[in-house]
């Protein structure tokens, strides 16, 4: 028998490692694959090209493949999304974890929770019926299908992951930092900017990188509203997004412009590495 | 002892299923006179979905035996597929290139008639050609220009390569000149959003045209079917059935290809919302 139990902890041994290491090969397997497949557009066209040419016309006689638009267009959002998310996120967290009873905050948080399991086509899909009439209508334009609809739509799509995760920093504040500072003639509304926040800070950072992240990897919702016209970002132009762009025309695409469009998803991957590093780097420094 | 047994058990049958997987359909053999048997599969225009549907829905109502597979991925996905085999009929809602037709046949099922579709809001109802490409090109920026409202023009077409844009530029003369103000990735996308701003114009299939939305005239005539089958409705293009030069469809294939191009098809390509070919 216990030769039986034996084996049976040496073969679950051997599946639980192979488990473990799916998730590497995955990263392995679709590094090297973007590799292969985005390199040699960029080969093809040249870096400089590629990367600053600010003209993208896949289709044209002769084509031209310059992503800069789509590469301004997605830091752009993302930067917009965040500096009226973050603000918006952050009030909300500190609501939820000082200011609201338990009962009020059970209800904000589930709220929370279910704003973060609706599907990304569910946003895109009412941006598109309500958002891009009212952005016409509100601002007198021609088209409400712009940079500014989707900063909205994307604003309200990272909003779950910055509360939740900033409210579990504001949470893990010692009580004594705040009874100290409210003993010490601090009003509430001092307490929570002068000393929560400061002492939260990591983890409100954390929530902003996991907002990049979301918010430039967001492809379905942002095609809906955008417009999806290759231009030079403006706030009331029709815009394409990086991943917007992959999406839209992957599936007619052929030859160059389908390389060039793996090219473009190396360019959004190496991005999204980028803020994985810094996230790892902020968590680093906080354990230290 | 039993633990074992039952994981020995386990993995057998993980064995069965993988190798099931792999099992191939065996290829129907082409007697006619034998009932038809086996998988069809169809990969491409997203255009052209509802009248394969109603094609293939049809065709396996007589054929019970027959599965016919679609793969909505887009005319360059579905040419690309047959080129490489990995579907039996390609759909393209436009005509193959001359690279393409080297090893590839094309075969018209159908005739989509692309309308021209403005807000019920505009009070325009007929427009040539040449009103339209300039409309496209960026030339007439306003609606007054050619007797509507005081209003902007907003220009919604689709993604590039899409087979309707293809078709549209290419019939309008507007080959990478439009100076579209949204591209969107659907039909059903445009027709929203020419549904809910009064100064947009858009082009989309005859067959997904709703009552949110009012097609216009082209040249005086009024896209029905009639005036696509005849030609006189001049925005129109064709759905394409793909297939291998040097490769004969075979059994089941062969079978639902003679029963689409048939004379029988033309009123389920009617129901699906496209026109038949006139014969």
């Amino acid at each position: 028998m216990k030769k039986t139990a034996n084996y049976i902890e040496k073969s679950m041994n051997v599946i639980f490692t192979i488990c473990g290491f799916l998730a590497v090969g995955f990263v392995i397997l679709i590094t090297g694959f973007l590799l292969v497949s985005g390199t040699p557009a960029i080969g093809k066209i040249g870096i400089t090209d590629f990367l600053f040419g600010t003209e993208w016309a896949s289709t044209a006689q002769p084509p031209s493949y310059g992503i800069l638009p789509f590469i301004l267009t997605s830091v752009y959002g993302t930067f917009g999304a965040i500096i009226i998310g973050v603000p918006l996120g952050l009030m909300c967290a500190i609501f939820v974890a000082k200011m609201a009873n338990d009962k009020v905050s059970r209800v904000v948080r589930t709220s929370v929770d279910l704003l973060s399991g609706i599907p990304s086509v569910v946003y895109g899909l009412v941006g598109m019926i309500i958002i891009v009439p009212l952005v016409r209508e509100v601002f007198n334009l021609p088209d409400g299908a712009n940079l500014f609809s989707a900063i909205i739509v994307l604003t309200i799509m990272i909003l779950p992951s910055v509360i939740s995760v900033s409210e579990t920093a504001i949470k893990t504040v010692p009580k004594e930092y705040e009874e100290a500072s409210l003993a010490l003639g601090a009003t509430k509304t001092e307490t929570v900017f002068k000393v929560i926040v400061p002492a939260a800070k990591s983890g409100i950072i954390t929530s902003i990188v996991l907002g990049i992240g979301r918010s430039i990897g967001e492809a379905m919702a942002v095609m809906m509203v955008a417009g999806n016209v290759a231009n030079m970002p403006g706030l009331f132009k029709s815009v394409r997004f990086l991943t917007t762009a992959v999406a839209s025309e992957m599936s007619y695409s052929s030859g160059l412009q389908r390389q060039a469009l793996f090219s473009i998803a190396l360019v959004l991957f190496v991005f999204i590495l980028i803020i994985n590093l810094v996230l790892n780097l902020i968590v680093k420094r906080e354990r230290q | 002892m039993k633990k074992l047994m039952s994981i020995l058990a386990v993995v057998a049958l993980m064995a069965t299923m993988v190798t099931g997987c792999g099992t191939k359909d065996e290829a129907p053999t082409s007697n006619p006179t034998e009932k038809v048997s086996g998988t069809v599969a169809t990969d491409g225009s997203t255009s052209m979905e509802k009248v394969i549907g109603y094609l293939s829905e049809a065709y396996m109502e007589e054929n019970s035996d027959v599965k016919i597979t679609y793969n909505p991925t887009g005319s360059g996905s579905g040419i690309q597929a047959v080129q490489e085999g990995r579907c039996d009929i390609g759909l393209s809602s436009r005509n193959l290139k001359d690279e393409e037709a080297k090893e590839l046949k094309g075969t018209v099922v159908a005739i989509d008639g692309i309308a021209i579709i403005v807000n019920p809001q505009n009070p325009i109802a007929d427009l040539t050609i040449e009103q339209i490409s300039s409309l496209y090109k960026g030339e007439i920026t306003n609606w007054k220009e050619i007797g509507g409202y005081d209003a902007p023009v907003v220009l919604i077409g689709r993604e590039a390569a899409s087979g309707t844009r293809d078709g549209f530029e290419s019939i309008t003369d507007t080959e990478d000149a439009c100076k579209y103000s949204q591209e969107l990735t659907s039909t059903g996308d445009v027709v929203q959003t020419v549904a809910s701003n009064p100064n947009a114009i858009g082009y989309a299939s005859l067959a997904s045209v709703k009552d949110t939305v009012k097609a216009i005239d082209v040249e005086g005539v009024t896209p029905t079917t009639e005036t696509i089958q005849n030609g006189t409705y001049k925005v129109q293009r064709n759905f394409v059935f793909v297939t291998k030069k040097n490769k004969e469809l075979t059994g089941a294939a062969k079978s639902f290809f003679d029963f689409a191009t048939s004379a029988a098809a033309d009123e389920l390509v009617t129901e699906a919302g496209a026109v038949p070919v006139a014969r």
